[in-house]
């Protein structure tokens, strides 16, 4: 199945992934291979079949609805690339 | 004998008869470290070979184990070999290092993966390709490339590595090693960083059949913490080590013989068919029929899930940040976005990025992903028919032998290609195990492979154990 640079570009920003068009060029080869290969499924019947997201039968887990400790806010913070007070600090958002 | 060339089983004998001492043991693996390392170089960063600050007493007392970079350990850089989580350090342990230290183990150092465990060859980690200790021009197999050298070149005892199409096994089959990636659910994944969370499981890799089992059973059971981990009891899996198995009914898949099969690896194979006949076990042909579908399945499966678990690396919470004020179109949060990804994530992780975006983008999910979800229920329903029928499957682990570094980096479809016969395990929630069962004319290492229906880890350690005890394999050392 063909893609377009277009696609791969609209793909990338759906992502937000930033791509030099270098990079975009290389994908969309790359990207063309992989999709005639998995293409090859569209041969199979698959009419009636119940999809499987989980192999195994999982079920709710639930636990007792009790207060107990969690991760320190600070601890987590500490990793964050930029914070302020209890806060994650981004860019501006609304201008 | 160098301390660490020897099992955590027999390491244990040895301090408990005080016939060894931990500090020894730490200065072996830290000997042997300094000697190897530059040239396999399986570590993501250089072990500190410190005493831990305290040990419990359990089964596993004093052993040094190595995890592979996507697990955490409490106050320890974890990078996923990725720069887009350089500097982070994790704030908790992973259930599966909570439990090896309530075992008496501590964890050893950080082990060289494939980025976010997308490769297999380990050839994508940001830092560095990992060797194959038996030949360094060759690579150890991937994702955990890392954990199946350090444990194959006596640089650990046992590492932890994970599983998401064939990350443990295939780097154990190509390393000359026991890999085994547990029934999805049977070891909680709390603290391991996701690629594929309906895919991904945690699990041994070791020098024998009988360490294999014992460092299950120390981390295998059901975590309040991992919602999809199993609430079953664990066994003692050591216990079924030592028995026989005349009787065992083994299926052999007959869409397993494919073309590019390597033929060392087949005699390697029908070796070890022919070995295990000869003691009662019955082997016959089976039919896996959507075999052939599995890696487009899996590709599918797995990209997308990983394209949403990656979402969260974003430049807000942890790792790099990259502001990108020269983008003007996007506004300036997502610019940063798109910037911090594009900067942080290698052309592997980008490429399943994308194709796992699209074939969940609208227009395309049902075609792709939808699909895929229902011929995994195809490829399931065919292990359920073969186990009505069988107590185990065996097939090689890979293909092929170990190949060369750089051979397959720029075909990604070739690569893919070579975990055909680990991936459906994955994509049916099976167990499976990689026990070495031969070594090619040139000297390299031969996979078997040993799947069971789910939960029966026992079945796949009893016939590996038996096997184990009447080949030399698991005894070979590389030269290095």
């Amino acid at each position: 199945m063909p893609i377009s640079k277009e696609e791969v570009r609209h793909i990338a920003h759906l992502a937000r992934l930033g791509l030099t068009s270098g990079e975009i060029e290389h994908f969309q080869g790359q990207l063309e291979g992989i999709l005639a290969y998995i293409d090859k499924l569209k041969s199979l019947n698959v009419e009636g079949i119940e999809p499987t997201a989980h192999a195994l039968d999982i079920k709710d887990v639930l636990r007792p609805d009790v207060r107990r400790p969690c991760l320190e806010i600070d601890k987590v913070l500490r990793i964050a690339p930029q914070r302020e007070g209890a806060f994650y600090k981004v860019p501006r958002v609304i201008e | 004998m160098s301390l660490n060339t020897l099992t955590a089983s027999v390491l244990r004998e040895r301090l408990h008869a005080k016939k060894a001492t931990p500090e020894a043991l730490r200065a072996d693996l830290k000997k042997r470290f300094t000697a190897v390392e530059e040239k396999v170089r399986a570590f993501a960063r250089p072990p500190d070979f410190k005493a831990p600050a305290d040990r419990a007493e359990g089964p596993l007392r004093d052993i040094p184990v190595v995890i592979k970079d996507n697990i955490c350990s409490l106050g320890e850089a974890v990078e996923c070999c990725s720069k887009i989580l350089q500097g982070f350090v994790a704030p908790y342990d992973a259930t599966v290092v909570t439990k090896l230290k309530e075992a008496g183990a501590f964890v050893q150092g950080k082990a060289n993966m494939d980025e976010f465990a997308f490769g297999s060859s380990c050839e994508t980690s940001c830092l560095y390709p990992t060797r194959n200790p038996w030949d360094l021009q060759r690579v150890p197999g991937g994702s955990s490339g890392g954990s199946a050298a350090c444990v194959a070149a006596d640089e650990a005892v046992m590492a932890l590595g994970s599983d998401t199409g064939g990350s443990i096994r295939q780097p154990a089959s190509f390393c000359g090693v026991v890999g085994m990636k547990p029934t999805y659910g049977r070891v909680s994944r709390y603290g391991l960083i996701a690629f594929a969370s309906s895919l991904d499981q945690i699990g041994p890799l070791t020098k024998d059949v009988r360490d294999n089992a014992l460092f299950l059973s120390a981390i295998a059971g059901p975590d309040e913490r991992d919602a999809t981990s199993a609430d079953r009891t664990v066994p003692d899996y050591a216990k079924i080590l030592g028995r026989d198995v005349k009787g065992l009914r083994v299926g052999l898949p007959r869409e397993y013989l494919i073309k590019g099969m390597d033929m060392e690896v087949r005699a390697a194979l029908d070796e070890a068919i022919a070995l295990l006949k000869g003691h009662g076990v019955t082997f016959f042909d089976v039919s896996l029929p959507h075999t052939e579908y599995a890696v487009a399945t899996y590709y599918i499966v797995a990209t997308a899930e990983a394209s949403s678990n990656l979402a969260r690396f974003d430049g807000v919470q942890y790792g790099l940040r990259r502001p990108d004020p020269s983008n003007k179109e996007d506004g300036a949060l997502v610019a940063m976005y798109k910037k911090t990804r594009g900067e942080g994530f290698g052309a592997e992780a980008k490429r399943r990025i994308i194709l796992g975006t699209y074939v969940l983008s609208s227009g395309y999910y049902e075609a792709y992903y939808g699909r895929a979800l229902k011929v995994r229920t195809l490829i399931r329903r065919d292990f359920d028919k073969v186990f009505a029928g069988c107590d185990l499957i065996v097939t090689p682990t890979s293909p092929t032998p170990a190949f060369r570094l750089g051979e397959k980096m720029e075909d990604p479809l070739a690569m893919y290609l070579s975990d055909i016969y680990t991936i459906s395990a994955n994509l049916a929630g099976l167990p499976a195990l990689s026990v070495p069962c031969g070594m090619t004319k040139s000297g390299l290492p031969v996979g078997m492979q040993i799947l069971a229906r789910p939960f029966d880890e026992e079945g796949i350690y009893r016939l590996a154990h038996f096997y184990e005890q009447k080949t030399p394999w698991h005894t070979l050392k590389p030269k290095l």
